[in-house]
C-alpha cells in the first residue's frame, strides 16, 4: 500500500470515528451492510473507469449505460421471460461491446475520449427512455428470481454479496493493473503513448482493452443496480455515476493525464465518497448539500496530496544538494 | 584542431562591392565571443550588415550559427565583444533592444497561431481597438494596415485567411509581414527554405529581393547553398565559432563556400572504428520506399550484415522520416522492405520489434525511453511478455535483464530500479541501447545517437555500434555530425531532398564530399 492510499485509508478512519461519536448509529450492522452494499455497487463501477484513467482516457457515458443496460436486464427477465443466466451473459456481452466501440472510434479513429463518451452518456440514456417508452422497468407483482437475488441483493453471513463480488473483482483486476504485462502496459502507454509505441507495444490494442473492461464492469455493476432498485426508470436512473466513478478514481490518486493510480487508491475513493453520503444523512445535513459536500471533500483531498507532492520535492531537492555540498558523488 | 594542408584559413577579399562602403553599416559585430561550459560556441567573430544587403550566413550544424541568432534577437549576451546597432554601441542586446532596433527573425519553426487569420497573427497584441470600453478589435482598421503589409510581400492570399490553411511558404510571407508591421529594418531568416519544396522557395526568394529593394537589410541562414548563390550578395561563413571567411557576390560559388565550411584536415580514422571483418550479405533492404515528407521521391537502400553504414543529410532531407518508415512507425507510401529476403509488412512498430528491427530514435526523453520508468522497466518494456510467467511480469527476471545491460554498457545509476528521469543524456541513451541489446537485434536503426551526450558516452556508443556490427548486425545510423559519420561508418549514403544522392564507400570518405552530395552536386 503507498503512502497515499494509506493517508486515504486514515481519513477514511477519521471521518468513521467523528460520525461515530456524532451519531452511534452509523456503527449499526444494518447501516454498515447498507453503506457496504454501495461501495460494492459503486466500486464495481469505478473500477472500471479507473482503467480507462489510466491510459489517460475518460468514459463519461458508464451512468447512461447503467440506465441503459439495467433496464435491458430487467426487461429481459421480468417481460421477456429469458432465463436470467442466459439475460446476465448477453448484458455483460453488451457491454464489452459497448467499450469495444468507445475504444475502436478512439484508437483507430482517433477520436477524443472526452467527445466519444459524451456522446455516449446522450445516446444510450435516449435510447433507454425510448425503450421504456419513458415509462419505468421493473419486476411484476410476485415475480421472483431466488438465486439471482440472493447473488445480488442477498447477504453471506450479513455481508452483502455485491460486497463480496467487489472484493473478488477487486483481487483479480489488482492482479491484473499491478501485476501483469497488460497492467504494465497501461502504466506505460498512461505515462507516454508515443514512448510506449516506440517500445514495440500495441497500444490501440492495449487502450481498446482497457474500454472494453470498463464497459464490462460497468455492465456488471448495471445488473446489480437493477436489482437493488427493482425497478428503473431510465429518465434519471445512474445519473451522475459516471462523476461518482471518476471522483472515486481522482480521490484515490489518479492523474486524468493517465499513467498513476492504483487499485486500492480507487477502492478506498470509493468508500470514502460513500461514507461521505452516509454521514450526509446522519449528522442531518440538509440532503440537497450531498454533492456540495462531496465536491468539497474531494478539492480539499486533491489540493492537499498536490502541495504535498510540492513539499516532498522541495525537500528531496534540498537532500539533494547537502548530499552534494557533502561529498560529490564520484562520476 | 589541425592546421594542415586543407586549411585555407581566413580569405579576406580586398573587393568592397557593390554596396557603396561610405553607407554606413545598420549592424556590426566586432570581436564577439561568447563560451558555454566546456565549449567556446562564437570566438571573436565580426561582421557588419549594410542597409539594403543580403547576407547569405552557412556553416556547418555546430558551427555557431544558433549562438550568433541568440545574441542578434536578444536572447544571451556575449562574453565581449560589442554590437552597433545603427550606429548605438551595446555590450549586449536586450529582446527589447533588438526588437526597438528593427531587427526581426523569421524562425523555422513559425510562431503563428494556426487557428487565428493572416490579419490577427501579423497584429497579434498590437490589434487597433475601437473606442469604448469594451476594447473591441476595430477589425475595418486591421484590414486596412494589412493590405499594404501583405502586398509588400507579395501575398497572394486574403488577410482573413486562416492560417492552417495556407502553404508553408505563404505562412512564411506572414512572419516576414509581421516583420514589416514592427517596421523591421533587418531580417533573419533562418532555415526558412529547408521545409520548403522548390516551387514554393522561388516564392520566397522573391521576396527577400523585395525587401532588399526597399532597403531591409536580410540575413539569410540556409544549408541550401544554391540558394544562398542566387540571392546573397556577400556571403559570411561561420566554422567553428569563427569567421572562416566573407565572399562577395562576385566570388560567392558552391565550391568556395564549401570550402570554406569543411577547411580543415580530417581528423584520424580512429583504428577502434575500423570494421573486424568483411561485411556479409545484405540484411535490409528498401525499395522504392516513400516516406511523407517526400512522398513523390522514391528511396532505394541496402543495409548489408555486420557493417554500419552511415546515413547523412542535411536537417530536413528524410531521414528520419526514412528511420520511422523503416521502423513502422510512420505509413510507408508505397514500396518495399526486405528483411534477409524476406518482404515485411511493417504496420506498426510492433512488427518491427519482432522482425528484429530497433529504432534508437532521435528525441530520447519523448520517443526513447518513459522518463517515469526505472531502468529495469524500461529495458524490458519492448520484451515484458519474455519476463513474465502466464502473463504475470517477474521483477527478479526483469532486474536480472537490466542488471546484464547495466554492467554490459556500464549504465552509471545507483541501481536498475532508479526512475530513467534522474539519469544523464548518456546514461538514458545507453538504458535505450539496452532495451534493444536484450534482444539481438538483426538491424539497429540509430537516430542521432549522440546528439546531447559528452563526449566520453560518445566513445562508448561508438565502441558499441561496432561491436553490435561485428556481430553480424546491420547498422544503420543517422548523424548530422560529420566527423562522426565520416569516424564511424563503413559505408556513407547521403540523402538530398528524400532521396539518396550517393553513396560512398571508404575509399572516398571526405567531409567535400559528403557535403557535395547533401546539397546536390556529385562528389569529386
Amino acid at each position: 500500500m503507498s503512502k497515499k492510499d494509506l493517508g486515504l485509508l486514515i481519513l477514511i478512519l477519521v471521518v468513521g470515528t467523528v460520525v461515530a461519536i456524532i451519531n452511534p448509529r452509523f456503527l449499526l450492522p444494518i447501516n454498515l451492510a447498507n453503506t457496504s452494499n454501495l461501495i460494492g455497487l459503486f466500486g464495481i463501477l469505478s473500477i472500471g473507469q479507473a482503467f480507462v484513467i489510466i491510459t489517460g482516457g475518460i468514459e463519461l457515458s458508464v451512468g447512461s449505460v447503467v440506465a441503459l443496460l439495467g433496464t435491458l436486464f430487467i426487461d429481459f427477465i421480468a417481460v421477456r421471460g429469458m432465463d436470467w443466466p442466459l439475460a446476465f451473459v448477453l448484458i455483460i456481452a453488451l457491454g464489452a461491446v459497448i467499450g469495444l466501440m468507445h475504444g475502436w472510434l478512439i484508437t483507430r479513429l482517433k477520436l477524443q475520449p472526452f467527445v466519444v463518451t459524451l456522446c455516449g452518456l446522450l445516446i444510450y440514456r435516449g435510447v433507454a427512455r425510448f425503450y421504456t417508452a419513458d415509462g419505468t422497468a421493473g419486476f411484476g407483482f410476485g415475480q421472483n428470481f431466488p438465486d439471482l437475488e440472493f447473488l445480488t441483493a442477498g447477504r453471506s453471513y450479513g455481508v452483502p454479496n455485491s460486497f463480496i463480488a467487489l472484493i473478488v473483482i477487486s483481487i483479480v483486476m489488482w492482479v491484473v493493473l499491478h501485476r501483469s504485462v497488460f497492467g504494465r502496459y497501461l502504466y506505460a502507454i498512461g505515462k507516454n503513448e508515443e514512448a510506449a509505441k516506440y517500445s514495440g507495444i500495441r497500444t490501440g490494442r492495449v487502450v481498446m482493452a482497457a474500454y472494453v473492461i470498463c464497459g464490462v464492469l460497468t455492465a456488471l455493476s448495471a445488473i446489480y443496480f437493477a436489482m437493488y432498485t427493482r425497478s428503473i426508470s431510465p429518465a434519471s436512473h445512474g445519473q451522475f455515476y459516471e462523476l461518482y466513478a471518476i471522483a472515486a478514481a481522482v480521490l484515490g490518486g489518479f492523474s486524468l493525464r493517465g499513467g498513476e493510480g492504483s487499485l486500492i487508491g480507487v477502492i478506498l475513493g470509493t468508500v470514502l465518497l460513500q461514507e461521505l453520503q452516509n454521514l450526509v444523512n446522519l449528522l442531518g445535513i440538509p440532503s440537497s448539500l450531498n454533492f456540495a459536500v462531496m465536491g468539497g471533500v474531494i478539492l480539499i483531498g486533491v489540493l492537499v496530496d498536490q502541495q504535498w507532492g510540492v513539499f516532498r520535492a522541495r525537500r528531496q531537492m534540498i537532500d539533494a544538494t547537502r548530499k552534494n555540498v557533502a561529498g560529490a558523488p564520484a562520476e | 584542431m589541425n592546421c594542415g594542408a586543407m586549411n585555407h584559413g581566413v580569405m579576406n577579399y580586398s573587393d568592397t562591392s557593390i554596396v557603396a562602403s561610405t553607407v554606413a553599416p545598420f549592424l556590426s559585430l566586432e570581436s564577439v565571443r561568447k563560451t558555454y561550459p566546456g565549449v567556446v560556441a562564437l570566438d571573436g567573430f565580426s561582421m557588419e550588415v549594410r542597409p539594403g544587403e543580403v547576407i547569405g550566413l552557412v556553416g556547418e550544424n555546430g558551427a555557431g550559427k544558433s549562438t550568433l541568432m541568440k545574441i542578434l534577437g536578444g536572447v544571451t549576451r556575449p562574453d565581449t565583444g560589442t554590437i552597433t546597432v545603427d550606429g548605438v554601441e551595446h555590450d549586449g542586446l536586450t529582446v527589447e533592444a533588438s526588437l526597438g532596433s528593427g531587427i526581426a527573425f523569421v524562425h523555422q519553426e513559425l510562431n503563428l497561431f494556426e487557428n487565428l487569420d493572416v490579419a490577427a497573427n501579423i497584429f497579434f497584441g498590437r490589434e487597433p481597438l475601437r473606442a469604448g470600453p469594451l476594447k473591441l478589435v476595430d477589425r475595418a482598421k486591421l484590414r486596412v494596415m494589412v493590405a499594404p503589409l501583405l502586398k509588400r510581400v507579395g501575398a497572394n492570399f486574403s488577410a482573413d485567411a486562416p492560417v492552417a490553411s495556407l502553404s508553408l511558404a505563404q505562412q512564411q510571407m506572414v512572419e516576414i509581414a509581421k516583420a514589416l508591421s514592427i517596421k523591421a529594418r533587418l531580417v533573419i531568416l533562418d532555415e526558412p527554405t529547408s521545409s520548403l519544396p522548390l516551387a514554393e522557395t522561388d516564392k520566397l526568394l522573391d521576396v527577400i529581393k523585395a525587401l532588399k529593394a526597399e532597403g531591409i537589410s536580410v540575413i539569410f541562414i540556409s544549408h541550401r547553398l544554391h540558394e544562398v548563390e542566387r540571392v546573397a550578395d556577400r556571403v559570411v561563413v561561420l566554422r567553428d565559432g569563427m569567421l572562416a571567411g566573407t565572399l562577395p557576390k562576385s566570388a560567392i560559388n558552391h565550391d568556395q563556400m564549401v570550402k570554406l565550411m569543411i577547411g580543415r584536415m580530417l581528423k584520424e580514422r580512429e583504428k577502434a572504428s575500423e570494421s573486424a571483418r568483411a561485411p556479409g550479405g545484405v540484411a535490409l533492404s528498401a525499395k522504392a520506399v516513400r516516406t511523407s515528407a517526400y512522398p513523390d521521391r522514391p528511396v532505394d537502400l541496402d543495409v548489408r550484415h555486420g557493417e554500419i553504414l552511415g546515413l547523412a543529410g542535411l536537417v530536413g532531407s528524410g531521414r528520419t522520416e526514412l528511420a520511422r518508415v523503416l521502423f513502422g512507425i510512420d505509413e510507408r507510401f508505397g514500396g518495399s522492405v526486405k528483411l534477409d529476403g524476406k518482404e515485411l509488412a511493417l504496420g506498426s512498430a510492433a512488427d518491427a520489434v519482432a522482425s528484429g528491427i530497433f529504432l534508437v530514435p532521435e528525441d530520447r526523453k519523448l520517443t526513447g525511453i518513459l522518463l517515469d520508468l526505472s531502468i529495469a522497466q524500461n529495458i524490458s518494456l519492448p520484451n515484458l511478455p519474455a519476463h513474465a510467467k502466464r502473463s504475470l511480469v517477474s521483477a527478479s527476471a526483469e532486474v536480472a535483464t537490466a542488471e546484464k545491460q547495466k554492467s554490459n554498457l556500464g549504465i552509471k545509476a545507483p541501481s536498475v530500479a532508479t526512475r530513467t528521469g534522474t539519469l544523464s543524456g548518456g546514461n538514458q541513451q545507453k538504458v535505450v541501447l539496452g532495451k534493444w541489446l536484450a534482444m539481438n537485434p538483426k538491424v539497429m536503426i540509430l537516430d542521432e545517437p549522440t546528439r546531447g551526450i559528452d563526449i566520453g558516452a560518445k566513445a562508448e556508443i561508438y565502441g558499441l555500434m561496432r561491436a553490435l556490427a561485428d556481430a553480424g548486425v546491420a547498422v544503420l545510423m543517422i548523424s548530422s555530425d560529420m566527423e562522426e559519420v565520416i569516424g564511424v561508418s563503413d559505408r556513407i549514403a547521403v540523402m538530398h531532398e528524400g532521396q539518396i544522392s550517393g553513396i560512398l564507400d571508404k575509399d572516398d570518405f571526405s567531409q567535400e564530399n559528403v557535403l557535395l552530395l547533401a546539397v546536390g552536386k556529385k562528389p569529386n
